[in-house]
C-alpha cells in the first residue's frame, strides 16, 4: 500500500527523526494561507501516490502567499502518470548545505531488511543503482537482532561524513530501519536527508510503502489509504478478496489463479490482442465470486470481448459452469465471451455450457486466438 | 525415486481441524498420502478423516514419528507454526497459507535454514510425488508418474502445465510449487539441483514470473549444473511495472525483474523457453523425443 509523501514524514517525524514539517492545501486559497503562516520562501509539493514528481512540474518554489497560491493552481488538478494532484503540500524552503540519500527495503535475495545510504542524494536512486552501483553503501539487518550500531556509523563513515554528523545520521539510519520494521514497510526512505543552513540533519522527502500482507496488524496506516489515488475497479475488487489491475487493452480476463492469469493476459498479447485486466478471482471460483469478477471485467467500457479461462482443480467444472450461467444470467452480457474450462469434471462442465448455447474452448492458445478474432469483429 | 516426499513420507498437518485443512487432509489420505497427524491448539482427542489430532507438534512428533508438517493455518500464525515445527524436528515443512508479512518471512527464513530443516512456500500449492505422497492442495487426479520434473512460482498455471503433460504422455517424477512470495523457504535452485541429482527425473519444466531475481540466479545455477533437458516458461511478459499481479511477490520495481531479462538469462543458459503456457508440454515432448 501506498502513503502520501506527508504522512511518510509524520511517521519519520514519530521516530525522532527531524522533518521539514508542512502544511497539506487542498486549494489554492489554503496553499496562499500556508505560505502566510511559514514566512518567506516556500516549496510546494504535489502529493499524488507516483514518483517523478519533480520533471512533472509537482514541485515548484514559490515566494511569498500570492506567488504561492498561483504556483498552487497550476500544480492542483495537473496528472502524474496517471495519478490527478488533489493536494499539495507547503513548506519552508531550505537551505542546503549537504544531501544524500537513506533507505530500507526488502532485500528479497538476501532474504532480508537492508539500509542502503548514497552521497548522491536528492536523486533517482535507481538511476544511481544502474549507472553507479559502487555508490551506494549497504547494511543488512541481522535477522533477529536488527540493525546495530556500528552498521549505522559504517555507513556514515563511507559517506565521507565527520565529527557530529556521524552520531547524527547513525541514530536517523537506526530510526528509519525502526519505523520500517514496526510499520511492515516494504520502503522507508528519505531522499533527500540534507543538513541544512544550521548544519542540522533533515529529512526533506520522505516515502513508505506497507506490505498489503500486514495490515491485519497495521490498523493505523489504513485510516492512511487515499482510495482517489487508486483505481475505483481495483478497490471493489480488493474489498471482495479478488486481484484486479486495469490495464490498457480491450480484452476482459477473468482467470482463477495469479500465474494462470498472467499466462493467460501473454496468450492474448501473444495473439495480437491487448489485455484490459489482469483478473485473479481466486483459486477455487465460486458463483457469488465469478458473478462479482465478470462484473468487474465490464464495468470497464473499453471491453470489446472477454475471455474466461477457468482451471477445476479441487472446484469441479460443473460447479464452475453452474456458476458462470447463474452469473450471465444476472448480467446484461453485451460483448462476445470465449470460455476455456478444465480440469476436474470438465466434460460436465463443458456440456453445461454447450447446452446453454456458449462454445467452450479446449486448448489455451486457442481461445485466445478466438477472443482477439472476437474483439476485431466487435471493434 | 522423486524428490523430498515418497512413500516413506509421514505427514503431520498443522491447522487440521480449520475449513481447508480439514477438506485437504481429506483430499491428501483419499490420494494415498500416509497422513500421520493433526495439530491445533486445544483439539487432542479429535479425529479428521481417521487422522488423530495433537495439541502441539512436538507431542504429535512424539506419537507419531511425524517427518513432515504441512500448514494450513491462517496468516497472522503462519510464522509461529512454522517455528513450531521447526523446534519439533521436523526437517520439512510445507507452508501453503496466502498473506504472511513479509517481515516475518525474514526471521522464519533464517531461522529454519539455520536449524537444517527445508520450508518450502508460503503461498504455495505445495508438492507431489505422484502415485505416491500428495502434500498439498493440488488436484492430484491430474498426475501422472513419469520421467519429468516440475518447479514452479504458481498454483492453478502449474495444473495447467502438469495437466498438458500428463496428456502428452509425459509423466512427473515430483511436481514443486515453491510459492508466490517475494521471501520463500526454497527457490529454483535447491529444487534444480535436487531433480539433477535425481535418477528418475529426465528432464525439468521450470515455470517462474516477474518480481525479483530467483530466475536469473536459477539460470547461472543451470549453465554450471544442470545436464537434463530444461523447459521454461515465465508469466507477466504483459504485467506492467510497479503493479503487484496477484502474487505478492510478482511485481517489476525499479527495472528489476521483467519477464524479458528472465526469458534471456534462461535462454542464455539452454533452457528453451515457451512463448505461452500452452507450448511449454508441445516442447517438452519434442525434447523427449530426441
Amino acid at each position: 500500500m501506498n502513503i502520501h509523501e506527508y504522512q511518510a514524514a509524520e511517521i519519520l517525524q514519530q521516530y525522532g527523526i527531524p522533518i521539514n514539517a508542512g502544511i497539506v492545501c487542498d486549494s489554492a486559497d489554503a496553499a496562499a494561507d500556508a505560505a502566510q503562516k511559514i514566512g518567506g520562501k516556500v516549496v510546494i509539493k504535489a502529493q499524488v501516490h507516483s514518483g517523478g514528481r519533480g520533471k512533472a512540474g509537482g514541485v515548484k518554489l514559490a515566494e511569498g502567499p500570492d506567488d504561492a497560491r498561483k504556483v498552487a493552481s497550476e500544480i492542483l488538478g495537473i496528472d502524474i502518470s496517471g495519478h490527478i494532484v488533489n493536494m499539495v503540500l507547503v513548506a519552508p524552503a531550505v537551505d542546503i548545505q549537504r544531501e544524500v540519500y537513506l533507505g530500507a527495503v526488502i532485500d528479497r535475495d538476501g532474504r532480508g531488511v537492508t539500509v542502503m545510504a548514497s552521497a548522491e542524494g536528492g536523486v533517482d536512486i535507481e538511476e544511481v543503482a544502474r549507472d553507479t552501483p559502487e555508490k551506494i553503501h549497504t547494511e543488512t539487518a541481522h535477522p533477529h537482532l536488527g540493525l546495530r550500531d556500528y552498521q549505522c556509523r559504517r555507513l556514515a563513515f563511507k559517506l565521507g561524513l565527520e565529527g557530529k554528523q556521524v552520531g547524527g545520521f547513525a541514530k536517523i539510519a537506526k530510526a528509519v530501519f525502526k519505523a520500517f520494521t514496526e510499520k511492515d514497510a516494504g520502503l522507508c526512505e528519505i531522499n533527500p536527508l540534507i543538513i541544512n543552513g544550521d548544519g542540522e540533519w533533515q529529512a526533506i522527502d520522505s516515502k513508505i510503502t506497507i506490505d498489503d500482507n500486514a495490515l491485519y496488524r497495521q490498523k493505523a496506516a489504513e485510516e492512511l489509504r487515499d482510495l482517489r489515488e487508486e483505481n475505483e475497479i481495483e478497490v471493489q475488487a480488493r474489498a471482495h478478496g479478488i486481484s484486479f489491475v486495469k490495464l490498457d487493452g480491450n480484452i476482459g480476463c477473468m482467470v482463477n489463479g495469479a500465474g494462470l492469469s498472467m499466462a493467460t493476459m501473454d496468450a492474448v498479447k501473444f495473439q495480437g490482442g491487448e489485455p484490459a485486466n489482469f483478473l485473479d478471482v481466486g483459486g477455487g471460483a465460486s458463483a457469488d465470486q465469478v458473478t462479482l469478477a465478470l462484473n468487474l471485467v465490464l464495468a470497464e467500457p473499453d471491453v470489446k470481448a472477454v475471455l474466461i479461462n477457468i482451471f477445476g482443480g479441487i472446484t469441479r467444472c460443473d460447479v464452475v459452469a453452474q456458476g458462470l450461467l447463474e452469473a450471465m444470467g444476472k448480467i446484461d452480457v453485451k460483448v462476445p465471451f470465449v470460455i476455456r474450462l478444465i480440469g476436474t469434471n470438465q466434460a460436465e462442465g463443458q456440456k453445461l455450457l454447450a447446452d446453454a448455447g456458449i462454445t467452450v474452448v479446449e486448448r489455451m492458445d486457442e481461445a485466445a486466438k478466438q477472443v482477439v478474432a472476437a474483439a476485431e469483429g466487435a471493434a | 525415486m522423486s524428490i523430498l516426499v515418497n512413500n516413506q513420507t509421514r505427514l503431520l498437518v498443522q491447522g487440521i481441524t480449520g475449513r481447508e485443512g480439514s477438506f485437504h487432509t481429506g483430499q491428501m489420505v483419499e490420494y494415498g498420502t500416509n497422513v500421520v497427524a493433526g495439530v491445533t491448539p486445544g483439539g487432542l482427542g479429535k479425529d479428521v478423516h481417521g487422522v488423530p489430532v495433537f495439541n502441539t507438534v512436538s507431542d504429535a512428533v512424539e506419537k507419531t514419528d511425524a517427518n513432515t508438517s504441512i500448514i494450513y493455518v491462517p496468516a497472522p500464525f503462519a510464522a509461529d507454526a512454522i517455528y513450531e515445527a521447526t523446534d519439533a524436528g521436523i526437517k520439512l515443512i510445507i507452508c501453503i497459507t496466502e498473506g504472511v508479512p513479509t517481515l516475518d518471512m525474514v526471521g522464519v527464513y533464517h531461522y529454519v535454514k539455520q536449524a537444517g530443516a527445508r520450508l518450502i512456500g508460503p503461498n504455495c500449492p505445495g508438492l507431489i510425488t505422484p502415485g505416491e505422497a500428495k502434500v498439498g492442495i493440488m488436484p492430484g487426479y491430474i498426475h501422472d508418474r513419469g520421467p519429468v520434473g516440475l518447479v514452479s512460482r504458481s498454483g492453478t498455471l502449474t495444473y495447467e502445465v502438469v495437466n498438458a503433460l500428463t496428456q502428452a504422455g509425459l509423466g512427473q517424477s515430483s511436481a514443486v510449487g515453491i510459492g508466490g512470495d517475494p521471501i520463500i523457504g526454497t527457490n529454483f535452485i535447491d529444487v534444480l539441483d535436487l531433480f539433477q541429482n535425481d535418477p528418475e527425473t529426465e528432464a525439468i519444466v521450470m515455470i517462474g514470473e516477474i518480481g525479483g531475481s530467483d530466475e536469473e540466479q536459477a539460470a547461472e545455477f543451470i549453465k554450471n549444473n544442470v545436464t537434463k533437458p530444461m523447459v521454461g516458461f515465465i508469466a507477466g511478459q504483459t504485467a506492467p511495472p510497479g503493479k503487484r499481479m496477484g502474487h505478492a511477490g510478482a511485481i517489476i520495481s525499479g527495472g528489476e525483474g521483467t519477464a524479458a531479462a528472465k526469458i534471456k538469462a534462461l535462454e542464455a543458459a539452454g533452457v528453451k523457453v515457451a512463448d505461452t503456457a500452452a507450448g511449454v508440454a508441445d516442447i517438452m515432448a519434442q525434447q523427449m523425443k530426441r
